[in-house]
């Protein structure tokens, strides 16, 4: 018995372990099993036909691909901004305790309710109406909290003796922060950046209200106009369709482009920071 | 550029980033002041009791019932579920990555939970659709398997990444000098991740859990997907459940805008900001009281 204690106990730790990878295999290995026989070059490289039966999904490729750019257009420079407010100029005062009060609190709102918030204020406040700009916009405001967090977390990685470095040689604050801090932390923001955007691109709660549409029958965005996004089409083709089981494969496909598109990002940011980690040594 | 023309752009850059700091501030209080503004014209057409102990919500029918109850007990439903299936799950993968995986392993689990996290809500509701739907229909008879049962399987699939990294976290966090003096009076690894890590990390653990109950309730498109969405009254995790989030996805894009159904999708919303508000800042306490208890 005493001997098989400690087994047990392993062993129970090992279970969950197991079993939390168990899922991700099980995710990954059934979209990639049953999604890549619907892969191929036209798939991704022409218009959906046929009442979305047959044909491709290219104007959604290209309208997530649309989407991130404004959601980063909107987004990171004035986080990256905001996070060098808190790190370089601001003191601990009452503001900052609240600002980054308000930070973690915003990375707490629901997505949807971002949705709702982009509905009130860009479709209807600003009248700028269900499009591609409502729902970038929206999504900028999403990310913004994660951008400012993970910038602010590669600024403070940065010793002291930089700045004072910099200083020393007669730089102004903004010079030094310019010239110095921000280069030197470069690799962190961009990993931040990267990993923050490869979550917006799989965002459909707050684009369904401010902007998406099933079907747009150009492949190119504009940015006052209705778009199709990945996220959204696979929501729709898995539940909304009429001939749900015909466009099954479809629907595979795209949770299979969707997926990589937000792995490829992912592995990305992985790479800069293992690279920076392996140059800091 | 001369001295003074440097230190005068100096001033004016550092006035415009001070400004940008602001923003979170004006962002947070817009959508709260946004969600209470139309809140509170749908409460000047229906009272706040018929709201609060209405068991019906049949925004759309001749009899309009704006009862919030019946989402409310659908999300409490799934979110319990889920933090059944995904806090011993979560703490146990936690405490083997931080105590007893070796490097090599812990450079493998690590990335592959921030994959796991990486993961589309969307993706994990179709999968709900098409792998665990037919799963529990062919384990207790019924013609698809949407149900609560099906959402809490999901969004504890989705809690776990933050609920086991925040843990690992914390346990990372305890101080080695406690966990030699276990060692120290004969205790073994188990007992001492037993008896002294896990209760030192005990704020940082509960914290994980509040974080990740955060995201469950606030967690639309798998819900979506997965739960059925009846309207009826919620009867336990074997039939179909409409939560709140769930409830906003499917009948903002169908309202007229500025009608009483529409500001009623606002006050529901209201409810959930203020859900997931609360449960953040409990995890923030025990986040602080941790911080606060091992730097002493």
């Amino acid at each position: 018995m005493k001997k098989l204690t400690p087994i047990i106990e392993w062993g129970t730790l090992l279970f969950c372990t197991g079993t939390v990878c168990f899922y991700l295999f099980v995710i990954l290995y059934d979209l990639i099993h049953r999604g890549a026989p619907s892969l191929s070059w036209a798939f991704i490289s022409t218009q959906p036909s046929a009442g979305m039966t047959k044909g491709g999904i290219l104007p959604a490729i290209t309208g997530t691909v649309l989407l991130t750019l404004i959601t980063a257009v909107v987004s990171v420079p004035l986080g990256i901004s905001c996070a060098i407010y808190l790190n370089e100029y601001a003191i601990d005062s009452w503001l900052t305790r609240v600002i980054r009060a308000c930070i973690r609190n915003l990375s707490g709102v629901p997505s949807i309710i971002y949705g709702l918030f982009g509905l009130a204020l860009f479709v209807q406040g600003l009248r700028m109406g269900t499009s591609l700009l409502s729902a970038g916009f929206t999504l900028g405001l999403l990310s913004l909290p994660y951008i400012i967090t993970t910038t602010e977390e590669a600024l403070r990685r940065i010793p002291a003796s930089t700045r004072e470095a910099a200083l020393a040689v007669g730089a102004t604050q903004f010079e030094s922060i310019r010239d110095v801090v921000l280069p030197a932390a470069l690799p962190g923001i961009l990993t931040g950046v990267v990993l923050t955007l490869s979550r917006a691109a799989g965002e459909t709660a707050p684009i369904m209200f401010t902007g998406v549409a099933f079907y747009i029958n150009s492949p190119a965005g504009y940015l006052n106009q209705e778009f199709m996004a990945l996220p959204y089409h696979l929501y729709m083709l898995a539940t909304q369709h009429q001939a749900i089981d015909v466009v099954r494969p479809l629907a595979y496909g795209t949770a299979l482009v969707l997926i990589m598109v937000v792995f490829i990002l992912n592995l990305t940011a992985f790479y800069i920071r293992y690279k920076h980690s392996k140059n800091d040594e | 550029m001369n001295i003074a023309a440097r230190e005068n752009f100096d001033k004016v850059v550092k006035l415009a980033i001070r400004s940008t700091g602001l923003i979170v501030i004006v962002l947070l209080g817009g959508i709260f002041f946004m969600l209470l503004y139309n809140a509170f014209a749908f409460f000047l057409k229906v009272s706040p009791m018929d709201f609060i102990t209405g068991t019906q919500w049949t925004p759309s029918g001749k009899l309009a019932s704006y009862g919030i109850l019946p989402l409310l007990v659908s999300t409490t439903l799934v979110t319990i579920g889920a933090m059944v299936l995904a806090i011993p799950l979560g703490i146990g993968t936690a405490a083997f990555i931080s105590e007893y995986a070796g490097k090599r392993l812990k450079n493998i689990l690590k990335p592959a939970i921030e994959m796991l996290a990486a993961v589309p809500s969307v993706a994990i509701g179709f999968l709900g659709i098409v792998i665990v739907g037919p799963f529990l229909a062919h384990l207790i008879g019924q013609p698809n398997g949407l149900n609560a049962l099906n959402g809490a399987i999901l969004l504890s699939v989705m809690a776990l990444p933050t609920i086991i990294t925040v843990t690992e976290d914390a346990l990372r966090g305890v101080p080695n000098s406690y966990k030699e003096a276990s060692y120290g009076v004969g205790a073994n690894k188990w007992q001492t991740l037993i008896k002294v890590t896990i209760p030192a990390a005990a704020p940082g653990i509960l914290a994980a859990v509040m974080l990740g109950i955060g995201r469950t309730i606030g967690e639309t498109m798998t819900v979506l997907m997965a739960t059925g969405n009846a309207q009826a009254f919620p009867h336990g995790f074997l039939g179909s459940v409409r939560t709140i989030t769930a409830t906003i996805a499917i009948e903002t894009g169908e309202v007229p805008y500025q009608t009483t159904h529409y500001f009623a999708l606002f006050a529901i919303a209201t409810v959930l900001f203020i859900m997931t508000l609360a449960v953040n800042i409990v995890g923030e306490y025990f986040v602080n009281r941790f911080r606060k208890y091992h730097s002493a």
